[in-house]
C-alpha cells in the first residue's frame, strides 16, 4: 500500500466528510399517501357512525362500576401470573432434574394442564366444591386437625386465580427451561469449580442469567394473561371488566360502546405492563451488552440533539461505570 | 522441584474415564507434589482436559484411584468400600482446588469484584468487609487495579482471563488447575496472562497447567507430561523431554508444535 498524503495526525486535520446528493424514495411517499387517504376513511367512518353510540362511551368510560371491574381484571392478571411464574420456574426445575421421578411428574402436569382448554379447567376448579365439599389439614389416612368447608375458602374469585395460575405455570415451566437451558453450560462448571451447590447455582447464577431468555415471552403471557381473565365467567365469576361491561350494556340495550369502553380499558392496562417490561428487560440486560439500550427519555433527548449517544451522566442511570465500555480492547464474547 | 515432604497434592493411579463407549483415560498414574507445577502437552483428545476435569470431580472417574491432598476425590473408603461422596461433600472437596477455564466462564452478569466476591461470600460465608479487601488486593495483584465495576463483556479477553485467576485464588485454593488458559487469546494477550501464573509459580503454589505455552511449560514447570490416546507417554523435567523427547510420539508432537 502506498500512502499519497501525510497520516491525519501529523497535519492535525479531520479528512472531509463526504458531501453527497442522498438517494430520493418516491416509492416511500406515493405509500405514505395511499395510507393517509385510507386511514382517514376509516376514522370517518367511526367517527361520524351513529351506531358506535361514542356519547355512551364518554359516559360510562369512568364510571365507577368499570374501574371496579377493571382492578378486578387487574388482581386477578398480577395474582394469577404471580403463582403460575412462581409454580413455572418449580415445575421448570423440576424438569431439568436429574432425579426421574420428579421430572415425570412435571411432565405429567404440563401434559394435563397444557392439554385442556382453560375454559374447562375454570369451570372445573368453580364446581371443586363440589367434588371435595370439605377438606382439613391433618396426617394422611390418620386424624384431622382442622376442617374446614371449601365453599367457604374457595370462593369464586380464588377459584379463578387457582384455575388460571395452574393453567399459566404449565406454559411458564416451558419458558423457564428454555431460558435455563441458554445459559452455558461453563457458567454451571465454573460456579461448581467454586464449591458452589446445586440449589446455590440455580440461584445465584442460572436463573439471573435465563431472565434475559425468560422476560420477553413472559411479557407476552403477562399480557395475554389480561385477557385469558375474560373467561373467568366459566367459575362463574362475573365482577372482572368483561362481565361487568357486558351486564351493564345489557342493561343498556347498547352491546357496542360498553364493549368499546372494556377494549379502551384493556389497553389503557396493556400499556402500562409494556412500559414495566421495558424496564424489567433492560435491568437484566446488564453485562450482557456493552452500552445499556437507552430509556425513552434518553432517546427523545438523543433525537433533540443530533442523534448523539448521551453523554455518561444521565438521570435515571446506573452510576457511569457501566457504561465504560468503549475503553476497554476488544474480545468480548 | 522434589521437595517431596508428607502426601502428595495430587496422587492419580490408575485412572480410567469412559464416555460411553469411548474410552477417554487408559489408566493414568500421575504424582504432583506440594509446590510443584506440572504442565501437561499433547495433541487435542488426548484426554489432558479430561484428566484436570478429574482432578476436582467435574467428571466422575470409572476406575483407578485419584486423591487430593490425601484425601480420595468422590469417594469415601471404609474398609474395602467405597461410599459416593454427597453433593454437598463434593462442593467441600472443591472449595480447595481451584480452576481456569479456557474460555474463562465469567458470571456476566456480575462485576469483575462480585465475581471474585461471590463464592468466598455464598460458600465460605466470610465477613463481607475481608472479604471485599482480599479481592480489591487479588485484582490489584492480577493487575487490574479500578476494574472492580466493569462486567466482563467489558474487558479484554486477557482481563477476563485474569479476573478468572482472582477469582479462584479468592478461595484460598491448594491447588491450582489452568485447563488451556491461554488457547482463547489473541496472541498478543497471552503474555499478561503467563505472567500471571509465572508470580502464582513463584509464590510457590501448587498447579497442573494444560496448555500449548511450550515457552512457558519449559521456563515455569517443574515436570512436563505428554498425553496421547488417553495415556501418560512421556514425563519429566521440561528441558529434557522438550530438548530429547524418548517417545517417538512425544518426538512427532513436538517436531509440529516447536
Amino acid at each position: 500500500m502506498t500512502t499519497t498524503s501525510r497520516p491525519r495526525a501529523e497535519t492535525g486535520e479531520a479528512p472531509e466528510d463526504i458531501k453527497a446528493i442522498p438517494v430520493r424514495h418516491p416509492g416511500r411517499w406515493i405509500a405514505v399517501g395511499v395510507l393517509a387517504v385510507l386511514v382517514a376513511m376509516l376514522v370517518n367512518s367511526v367517527v361520524n357512525n351513529p351506531a358506535f353510540h361514542w356519547d355512551t362511551v364518554g359516559k360510562y368510560l369512568f364510571d365507577q362500576r368499570l374501574s371496579a371491574a377493571a382492578l378486578v381484571t387487574l388482581q386477578l392478571t398480577v395474582l394469577a401470573m404471580f403463582f403460575g411464574v412462581s409454580i413455572g420456574v418449580i415445575l421448570a426445575i423440576m424438569r431439568l432434574s436429574p432425579n426421574p421421578i420428579l421430572s415425570s411428574v412435571a411432565w405429567i402436569y404440563l401434559w394435563v394442564f397444557r392439554g385442556t382448554p382453560v375454559y374447562t379447567q375454570l369451570v372445573f376448579w368453580g364446581l371443586i366444591s363440589v367434588l371435595y365439599p370439605n377438606f382439613g389439614i391433618g396426617i394422611p389416612f390418620g386424624p384431622e386437625f382442622a376442617s374446614f368447608q371449601t365453599v367457604n375458602v374457595v370462593t369464586f374469585f380464588v377459584a379463578a386465580v387457582i384455575g388460571l395460575s395452574l393453567n399459566e405455570s404449565a406454559y411458564m415451566a416451558e419458558i423457564v427451561r428454555a431460558g435455563i437451558l441458554s445459559v452455558d453450560e461453563g457458567q454451571t462448571e465454573a460456579a461448581s469449580a467454586l464449591g458452589m451447590r446445586r440449589q446455590q447455582i440455580t440461584r445465584r447464577i442460572v436463573l439471573p442469567q435465563a431472565m434475559r431468555v425468560i422476560i420477553p415471552p413472559t411479557g407476552n403471557e403477562l399480557i395475554s394473561m389480561l385477557k385469558t381473565t375474560s373467561l373467568v365467567v366459566a367459575v362463574p365469576l362475573t365482577i372482572d371488566l368483561y362481565a361487568k361491561s357486558r351486564e351493564i350494556a345489557l342493561s343498556l340495550f347498547q352491546p357496542v360502546p360498553l364493549l368499546i369502553c372494556a377494549a379502551i380499558w384493556y389497553l389503557a392496562i396493556t400499556s402500562v405492563l409494556m412500559v414495566g417490561q421495558y424496564y424489567v428487560e433492560r435491568h437484566y440486560a446488564r453485562g450482557s451488552s456493552r452500552q445499556l439500550p437507552p430509556t425513552p427519555l434518553q432517546k427523545l433527548r438523543m433525537r433533540l440533539s443530533g442523534l448523539r449517544p448521551p453523554p455518561n451522566r444521565q438521570p435515571g442511570l446506573p452510576p457511569p461505570s457501566i457504561q465504560r465500555g468503549g475503553e476497554a480492547a476488544g474480545g468480548g464474547p | 522441584m522434589t521437595a517431596a515432604n508428607g502426601t502428595p497434592m495430587v496422587l492419580a493411579e490408575g485412572v480410567h474415564k469412559r464416555f460411553g463407549r469411548l474410552e477417554v483415560l487408559k489408566g493414568i498414574d500421575l504424582r504432583v507434589d506440594r509446590g510443584e507445577v506440572m504442565c501437561v502437552i499433547g495433541p487435542s483428545g488426548s484426554g489432558k482436559s479430561t484428566f484436570l476435569r478429574c482432578i476436582n470431580h467435574l467428571e466422575q472417574i470409572n476406575s483407578g484411584r485419584l486423591w487430593v491432598d490425601g484425601m480420595l476425590v468422590g469417594y469415601r473408603q471404609r474398609g474395602d468400600k467405597l461410599y459416593e461422596l454427597r453433593e454437598s461433600e463434593i462442593a467441600r472437596q472443591r472449595i480447595g482446588v481451584g480452576m481456569v477455564f479456557q474460555h474463562f466462564n465469567l458470571f456476566p452478569h456480575m462485576t469483575a469484584l462480585a465475581n471474585i466476591t461471590e463464592a468466598p461470600l455464598r460458600v465460605k460465608r466470610e465477613p463481607k468487609k475481608e472479604v471485599l479487601e482480599r479481592a480489591r488486593a487479588l485484582l490489584d495483584r492480577v493487575g487490574l487495579d479500578g476494574k472492580d465495576d466493569a462486567y466482563p463483556s467489558q474487558l479484554s479477553g486477557g482481563q477476563q482471563q485474569r479476573v478468572a485467576i482472582a477469582r479462584a485464588l479468592a478461595m484460598r485454593p491448594k491447588l491450582m488447575l489452568f485447563d488451556e488458559p491461554t488457547s482463547a487469546l489473541d496472541p498478543e494477550l497471552v503474555g499478561e496472562v503467563l505472567d500471571v501464573m509465572r508470580d502464582l509459580a513463584r509464590d510457590g503454589m501448587t498447579m497442573v497447567v494444560v496448555t500449548h505455552e511450550m515457552g512457558f511449560a519449559r521456563e515455569v514447570g517443574d515436570e512436563l507430561v505428554f498425553m496421547d490416546g488417553g495415556v501418560v507417554v512421556e514425563a519429566g523435567p521440561p528441558r529434557e523431554v522438550l530438548a530429547s523427547p524418548q517417545h517417538e510420539r512425544t518426538q512427532s508432537f513436538l517436531s509440529k508444535v516447536l
